[in-house]
């Protein structure tokens, strides 16, 4: 009932939140976009026969000298960039998405059996907690994807760029979600309904993710959307430094990279086009996160 | 007193042996030091004579012992890249990165305390939610389009500052210092706001809830009651109260301005420790990642070692409590 009330109090307040309805459009808007891209994409990056470089360079629909087929011009190599843009958020999307689940289920599961057993289990993974917390995450995630590089075979390495990339990215952010789930356990082991769980019988596993995991659910959705924002913006960093993904199948962070190269000429929408979307979708996922914490966190209102 | 440093000191000495450790596993096990030393025509017999002869067949502890050994020492080994020893390599490069990043941190408490202490004094004024609204967005945008952004109005439309490298740069010694031409100071200003930007929000906001914390308290209300006048108010009993917060902020802010310089190294071509870490990721050069963690490991913990005593030296109150 209170949980029901809750999301009907979160509903009211979102409505009355004008920001965060801007920033819910403009990031469902780049999602679909992003799921949808090999359908409404005009090319396919990633098919080097959909795009010919006599197309090349072509500015945005609004300059001098476009091709209306290209609503916000073309790359050097005549790629448009509205399916660049699609194609390259659809990537990283995938990978933030997925680092984020993989951080979450680590996360969690460590923070809840820290909070429900206590003792040394509890405090081994705090201390790595708090190592790994000493270190930004961008940091973990240049030595995971160093240490990958060392120890995989190079015939591999480019298959599994992706996979390492996700792996850094899940490894440097499941601190966040350990903590949070360890606090809030420590308050639900207090409470009555824990321990007439506990008293019937019940397997542990059982008690902490059908009675107490329920319960923990909202401080762990506001981290949920923050460190999604994060994920994204570390796969765009690594991405950007050239230690994430590859230019033949370009994230957010590659194509600024590559748009780098154009800083210097004319051709301003190879840069900015991208910067502006990964930044767009950046501050709409921050913005919703920020309002989240503002509803399950009555006391900041 | 005496007491609590030295326990500090012995907690600091474990944890540089456990990075210690790091970089000594990432070193024996990621990758075999002899098919790096050794080109593809050396046999295997002359592989194994080598192995023996730089001891790597002896038992693990012991070669850890011999690892840590000469690390005290100065001796850091061999880059697997450009043969020379990663020491040089390593103290050729430290000036550049501490340069930028104390610049950072002091362009970050400089901007960010004052604007923290604004916005906590006056929570409902406009230009408090503009700065609000602006830190948020400033939070959101990563470190690297800030660098492409200010290099972009400030180098390429305006042309006013430089927009790679260091400049003119000053020998000191072993010490290559851009502090001390202009051109230097030019060269250093984009690549120190770039870095500094996260770390100014971070501040703002952290001394902004620490200040409306203590506005709130008991002391201050019995303060304002009595007829303190409230600029006295503010900045003598307020701000004294939300300095140790900030003092933490500089030892956690530390680790970050380490992290990002990597970023914006890379942005501004800057020829620091972030760069040079960077080029060992990509060549897979085990021994500069392997130093890299170990020096920056020690900044860290030399930094919070001096944030520990500051504290005390800050709050009266830790004095009294260590007695007891």
């Amino acid at each position: 009932m209170i949980a029901f009330l809750k999301r009907h109090e979160g509903l009211w307040l979102f409505v009355h939140a004008p920001a965060a309805i801007i920033a819910a459009i403009v990031a469902l808007l780049i999602m679909l976009g992003a799921i949808f891209a090999p359908w409404i994409a005009l090319v396919n990056p990633y098919d080097l026969s959909s795009f010919s470089l006599f197309d090349g360079l072509l500015p945005p629909i609004w300059e001098e000298g476009a091709n209306t087929k290209y609503l916000l011009g073309t790359d050097d190599q005549g790629r448009d960039m509205i399916s660049s843009i699609l194609y390259g958020a659809r990537l990283s999307l995938v990978i933030g998405i997925s680092a984020l689940s993989i951080a979450a289920v680590l996360g969690v599961g460590l923070g809840l059996a820290a909070g429900y057993y206590g003792g040394r289990f509890d405090a081994i993974v705090m201390r790595i907690a708090d190592v790994q917390l000493a270190l930004p995450a961008i940091l973990t995630a240049l030595l995971i994807d160093g240490i990958a590089r060392g120890l995989l075979p190079a015939a591999v390495q480019q298959d599994l760029r992706v996979a390492v990339l996700t792996l850094a990215i899940a490894l440097s952010l499941w601190v966040n979600f350990a903590r949070t789930a360890r606090a809030s356990t420590f308050v639900q082991m207090k409470k009555e309904y824990v321990l007439a769980a506990i008293m019937m019988g019940q397997r542990p596993t059982r008690v902490m993710f059908v009675h107490i995991l329920p319960n923990i659910l909202g401080p762990l959705l506001v981290i949920m959307t923050v460190d999604l924002a994060s994920a994204i913006l570390l796969e765009a960093t690594l991405s950007f430094l050239g230690i994430g993904l590859p230019a033949d199948s370009p994230s957010l962070g590659t194509l600024i990279r590559i748009g780098m190269q154009f800083l210097l000429s004319g051709e301003w929408w190879i840069l900015w086009i991208p910067t502006l979307f990964l930044v767009a979708l950046v501050v709409s996922i921050n913005i919703l996160g920020d309002f989240l914490r503002d509803v399950f966190n009555p006391r900041l209102r | 007193m005496v007491y609590f440093i030295l326990k500090r000191l012995i907690q600091s000495v474990f944890v540089m042996l456990a990075v210690a450790f790091l970089a000594f596993s990432l070193f024996r096990f990621v990758g075999d030091p002899i098919t790096q030393m050794t080109g593809v025509e050396t046999s295997v017999a002359d592989q194994e004579r080598l192995r023996e002869d730089l001891g790597l067949n002896d038992p693990f502890i012991l070669q850890f012992g011999r690892f840590t050994g000469d690390m005290l020492q100065g001796d850091f080994g061999f880059s697997y890249r450009t043969r020379q020893p990663v020491a040089e390599m390593i103290a050729t490069r430290i000036p550049a990165t501490i340069e930028l990043g104390v610049v950072a941190l002091l362009i970050s408490l400089l901007v960010g305390v004052p604007a923290g202490v604004f916005t906590a004094l006056r929570p409902r004024g406009i230009a408090t939610q503009a700065i609000l609204m602006t830190t948020l967005v400033g939070v959101s945008i990563p470190t690297f389009v800030i660098g492409i952004m200010l290099i972009f109005i400030f180098g390429v439309q305006l042309g006013w500052l430089p927009t790679f490298g260091r400049g003119g740069t000053v020998q000191i010694g072993n010490w290559e210092s851009s502090l001390f031409t202009i051109e230097g100071w030019r060269a250093l200003l984009l690549p120190a706001i770039t870095l500094g930007v996260y770390q100014l929000t971070l501040t703002m906001r952290l001394v902004r809830a620490e200040m409306m914390e203590v506005m709130r308290s008991d002391y201050i209300r019995f303060a304002m009651a009595r007829g303190v006048p409230m600029r006295k108010l503010h900045y003598k009993h307020a701000l004294a109260n939300t300095m140790v917060p900030v003092i933490t902020i500089i030892g956690l802010q530390f680790g970050g301005v380490i992290a990002f310089s990597i970023v914006t190294e890379s942005v501004f071509q800057w020829p620091g420790m972030g760069l040079l870490f960077l080029e060992s990721i990509r060549f897979v050069d085990i021994p500069v990642m392997g130093v890299y963690l170990v020096v920056i490991a020690f900044f860290f913990v030399l930094v919070n070692l001096i944030v520990d005593l500051l504290y005390v030296a800050i709050d009266p109150r830790l004095r009294v409590k260590d007695v007891s």
